[in-house]
Parts: C-alpha cells; sequence; structure tokens
C-alpha cells in the first residue's frame, strides 16, 4: 500500500473525531474473482464528506462499492455504518440508512416513473401499510428535484437512457438514506445533467448531513465535487487522502496509464488528456 | 393504485368468481335454474324430482367447480410467482419440470395399475417434488443460484420428463392409453374432496401476500431489492418453494392443465398494472374463475361427452400468448 494518507488521522480535522462516523472501514480488504481490489482500506466519513472512487475499467470499483453498501461480504476487514456492522442492523435497518444508486437498472416488467420512484419508501413502510400521501409527495417532489416532474404517470420503458438514470436517482432520494452510495451517477446524462445531478445530490448531503460516495469516470468533475478521493490502482493497491492533495497529474497518469496534463487558473485545476500526434 | 382502489378490484372479481362457480352448478346436460340451484344448495332435498338436482349439484357439480376454481386459482397464482422469480413475464408454473415429474409420477402409477383416486394423486404429488428438488439441487450447484441457470435447469428436466411419459406412453396396453392423456392433457372428472387444494390455495395466498412488497423490489432487480431492505436469498427461496409447492396441487388434482399460468397474471398485468399486492390476490381469482368456466365449457359442449380441461385453456391461451409474444420486443425497445 502506498500513498501520502491511508488513514482517516490524517485527513480528517481533529475536531470531529469524536463523533461516530456515518461510514467507516476498518483494515478492509476486498477481492473480486482472486484479484485484490483494496488492502487494509481504512475509510471514515462524517456528516457532509464527499468520497470519490476512480479507478481503470474493471478494477473493482463496483465491487468495492456493494462491500460498501453491505451486499457483499469482504475478505477481511468491516464496514461499520453509523458504527454498527451490517449484521447487526439487518437489512431493513441497514436501508434507512444508506442507499445505492446501481449501475444498471432492470425494468423486467413496464411501470409508471411515480410508482418505479415509490419502491424506494419500502425500507419506511411496515410489512402491511402502503405508500401514503406523504410518500406520494416525496416521490413527486423528488422527481421534480430531478427534473423529470411532468413524467411521472409515464411508464419507464418509454424513458430514455438518461431519463431513467434521474429515475433511479429519485428512487435513491425519496429512500432518504444519510450514506448516499453512487455507481457512476453519470452515466447516460448529458454536460448539464451531469452538472445539476451532482449539485443536487451535493446539496442534499450538506443540507441532511449526509455522507456521499461516487464512482466516477470525469476526473474534473470528482475533483470539484468531492473532498476526499480513492485511487484504486489495482492489486489491492489504493491511494487515499484529500481531494486537493491526492489528484494530481502525476498520480493520475498512473492510474488511468496515459499521461494528463493539468492546466489551472487563480481558483481552479483541470486535468486534460495528451492528445496522441 | 391505493389500498381502497385494490379493495374495490379484489372485490369485483370476486363477484366474477362466484358468478362462474353459479353457472357451473347450473350449466351440464341437465341444466337448472339459478333458483333451483340455490335450493339444492341451501335445503335439504325434499324427494322426488328436486333429489336430483341436489344430488347433481352438491355431489358432482360443486366439488368439481371448486376443484376447478382452487386449481386455476392455484397455477395462475404460482404462474405470477415464477414469473417474479425468473424476472420473466413469459415465465409459468411448468417451466421448471414441476409438472413434467408429477406426469411421470402419475403415468407410472397408472402403468402400474393405480387407478384413480389416492394412490395417483400421491403419485402425481411425489413426482413433482422430486423434479423440483433435481431442479433446486443442480441449479444451486456452486451456491449461486442465477435466474438463467434455473431456467436452463428447469426446461431440461422438464425435456427428461418430457422424454420419459413419452416412453410410458408407448409402452402402456392400449386400455389404459385414455385415461393417461386424459390426465396428460389436463382433466377436472377425477377432482376428489375439494377442500384440501382450497386450503392449500387460501395458505398459499396468504404467504405470497405476507411478501407482496418485498415481491414489487425483486421485480427491480435483486441488486435493488438487496439495498432497499429485501432479504434476496431468502425471498427467492420462499418464492421457489411456494410457487413449486402450489403447481404441484394443482397438477395432482387436474392434471397439466396448460397456459392458466402463463396467461391470467398477464392479462392482469396488462389490466392493472405489476404491483403485487394487487396482482396476486387478482390472478388468483381470474384464473380460479377462468378455469371454472373452461371446465364447464369442456362438460357441456357436447355433453354427456367431456372434453379434457386442458385443451380449452389451451385453445384459448395459445393465441393470446402468441399476441402477447408478438407485443413483447416492442416493449423492451421502446
Amino acid at each position: 500500500m502506498s500513498g501520502p494518507r491511508t488513514s482517516d488521522q490524517t485527513n480528517e480535522p481533529a475536531g470531529r473525531r469524536r463523533y461516530t462516523p456515518l461510514l467507516a472501514t476498518h483494515d478492509l480488504a476486498v477481492s473480486i474473482g482472486g484479484k485484490a481490489v483494496v488492502r487494509g482500506l481504512n475509510l471514515a466519513l462524517h456528516p457532509g464528506d464527499r468520497l470519490a472512487i476512480l479507478g481503470r475499467n474493471g478494477v473493482g470499483k463496483t465491487t468495492l462499492l456493494h462491500t460498501l453498501a453491505g451486499l457483499r461480504a469482504p475478505d477481511s476487514g468491516e464496514v461499520m455504518l453509523s458504527g454498527q456492522t451490517y449484521a447487526a442492523l439487518g437489512p431493513r435497518r441497514a436501508a434507512q440508512l444508506r442507499g445505492l444508486l446501481p449501475q444498471h437498472q432492470g425494468d423486467a416488467f413496464a411501470a409508471s416513473v411515480l410508482e418505479t420512484v415509490l419502491i424506494g419508501r419500502h425500507p419506511h413502510l411496515s410489512r402491511w401499510d402502503w405508500e401514503s400521501t406523504a410518500d406520494e409527495h416525496l416521490a413527486r417532489a423528488a422527481l421534480a428535484a430531478v427534473g423529470l416532474a411532468e413524467l411521472a404517470a409515464r411508464s419507464i420503458h418509454t424513458l430514455s437512457g438518461g431519463e431513467r438514470q434521474r429515475v433511479a436517482l429519485a428512487t435513491l432520494l425519496v429512500q432518504q438514506p444519510q450514506v448516499y452510495l453512487l455507481d457512476e451517477p453519470l452515466a447516460h446524462l448529458d454536460l448539464n445533467h451531469q452538472i445539476a445531478v451532482l449539485e443536487l445530490v451535493s446539496r442534499r448531503v450538506r443540507e441532511e448531513a449526509a455522507a456521499l460516495v461516487m464512482v466516477l469516470h470525469d476526473i474534473n468533475l470528482a475533483a470539484h465535487f468531492s473532498d476526499q478521493a480513492l485511487l484504486l490502482h489495482g492489486e489491492g493497491e489504493h491511494e487515499l487522502g484529500a481531494s486537493a492533495a491526492v489528484l494530481d497529474a502525476a498520480r493520475l497518469s498512473r492510474l488511468y496509464g496515459h499521461p494528463l496534463r493539468e492546466i489551472r487558473d487563480e481558483t481552479r485545476r483541470w486535468f486534460v488528456p495528451e492528445m496522441p500526434k | 393504485m391505493n389500498r381502497s382502489r385494490a379493495l374495490l378490484v379484489i372485490a369485483l372479481l370476486a363477484v366474477a368468481a362466484l358468478a362462474s362457480l353459479l353457472l357451473a352448478l347450473a350449466a351440464g346436460s341437465v341444466a337448472l335454474a339459478p333458483g333451483e340451484v340455490w335450493a339444492a344448495l341451501l335445503g335439504e332435498g325434499k324427494g322426488g324430482g328436486e333429489g336430483m338436482a341436489v344430488d347433481v349439484v352438491r355431489s358432482l357439480r360443486l366439488p368439481r367447480a371448486l376443484s376447478a376454481f382452487a386449481c386455476g386459482g392455484l397455477l395462475a397464482l404460482a404462474g405470477a410467482l415464477m414469473q417474479v422469480l425468473l424476472r420473466n413475464p413469459l415465465a409459468d408454473p411448468y417451466v421448471l419440470g414441476i409438472s413434467g415429474g408429477a406426469a411421470v409420477g402419475a403415468l407410472a402409477a397408472m402403468l402400474l395399475g393405480v387407478s384413480a383416486g389416492f394412490g395417483l394423486e400421491a403419485a402425481a404429488f411425489v413426482g413433482a417434488l422430486a423434479a423440483m428438488w433435481l431442479v433446486f439441487g443442480l441449479a444451486r450447484g456452486d451456491g449461486s443460484w442465477t435466474q438463467t441457470r434455473l431456467l436452463l435447469t428447469g426446461v431440461i428436466v422438464a425435456a427428461g420428463c418430457g422424454a420419459a411419459v413419452a416412453l410410458m406412453l408407448s409402452l402402456a396396453p392400449d386400455q389404459q392409453l385414455r385415461g393417461m392423456l386424459f390426465w396428460l392433457m389436463g382433466d377436472a372428472s377425477q377432482a376428489g374432496n375439494p377442500i384440501f387444494v382450497l386450503l392449500i390455495l387460501l395458505a398459499g395466498l396468504l404467504v405470497a401476500m405476507f411478501f407482496a412488497r418485498e415481491l414489487n423490489l425483486l421485480t427491480r432487480g435483486p441488486l435493488l431489492a438487496g439495498t432497499l431492505g429485501a432479504n434476496v436469498g431468502r425471498l427467492r427461496l420462499v418464492l421457489y418453494f411456494l410457487a413449486s409447492l402450489l403447481t404441484a396441487a394443482a397438477v395432482t388434482t387436474v392434471g397439466s392443465v396448460g397456459f392458466v399460468g402463463l396467461v391470467v397474471p398477464h392479462l392482469v398485468r396488462l389490466a392493472l398494472g405489476n404491483d403485487q399486492r394487487l396482482l396476486l390476490p387478482a390472478a388468483t381469482l381470474a384464473g380460479g374463475a377462468l378455469l371454472t368456466l373452461a371446465d364447464t365449457l369442456a362438460r357441456s359442449i357436447i355433453a354427456p361427452q367431456q372434453l379434457p380441461v386442458g385443451v380449452l385453456t389451451a385453445l384459448i391461451g395459445v393465441p393470446v400468448f402468441l399476441f402477447l409474444l408478438a407485443r413483447a420486443p416492442k416493449v423492451e425497445q421502446a
């Protein structure tokens, strides 16, 4: 393991260490198909924290995210949600605390957009409950937040890829978790919606004192919309730290196996790939 | 869709189901007026001509109609559950080889000289359970349990059962062939006391309703269901065993009646949407009503001759299935 900071001791303000993190991992090791994704990962996300996970295709970003979501057992180490393991919480309580935006949406059967969003209320309803009008208001508000208010009655099979992705985000919003886990939230979205979605999620996280973990492919959006970054180099090697420190041209060039150049003005930085001659 | 609207729909379907049962009691080689049916159901036989009506209604038509109703409900419910389990709207209760297993059991018993009755039903039920365990054990394999693997194993086991059935038919003496063919095509005339299947139907529906909202999650895929708090592994096991047992109970009682389990949930889904809390009870009632009507037709079209009811449901089911199949790709692409 390499990197400037690999544990929570250095990358968080001292005053917050007393609180239980919303999401934490202790010495986490994850592998898939005999290939290590991370080893010895110590993560601590407090209210308001936003972590971006970057890495090449197939390095195990989704596998790690699913492990953080408790949907997959780690090889060793622990994932703690508000100080408790998933086993102690049970699936229903866990679903009230953390939500996942999956990479693919499975729509085997037709359903309306509103029904699809209302699914997100499941962990908050008891077994024989039906969704109340309050739940429906929440769902319509979430649809409005992702700019799809007028599509509530449409069938999900008629939506475009980008619209379907925003419906999935709305489903996650009505789940009202404290930890948002987003797997490629920008897939299928055009540029204006990419920015709008990241702004929306960032605002949610700030207002609700939640935490955010997202797998991103756009380095510049990751640099702007995250406070911490986790780089997965493959073979279990990772670097974790404040985005401002960890994201630099040298590390990113190594991460993606392609030379990148940093461009900056007074306040911002951009990373652009070197173009072949 | 909310609870009160769902209850209204269920109530309307229940009325339709009752109407189908009354029709089944009234129609047949001896046609009865509704008043006569009512009197026969309620009153003690007052002798003479009325005694025959009481006999026909109470000991012939009522058990048969109730059996047909229960089995139609069982098949439709099992079909709806299988469609959620395999996340495929074209799955049916027989896709996992259960009716094949039951047929092998029943035909083997007939070959050995067991005549209709408890022995035959027991053999069919054992055959269905054996097919179920075989599919489940093989599909489980290394512990991962994908829909594709389950489906493939089921299809292969069903094909094997089909071969065994063909073998037994070719070996069977002529005088047994007709009974075997009737059993294979589905036949409610041999159904015994309907109480048992009705109880299984009620219990199965209650269990299914207990998990209904989690089934809604499962239709969106195992990953999303897991994130939203469903225990996906346990849920799939419950679905598998419940759907298999319901199918086994139906096949044991009326033989392999086709298409009810495929077409009824599909039609209900087209009309009422895919909320399992409404779909499951609605499909159960509609399936019951459909098989009751089909059985009534089967014994009255060329009365006193009887047709196997499975032939009628297939004659209705095949065009509907083809229609749905032709529609399906358009929905996927849209």
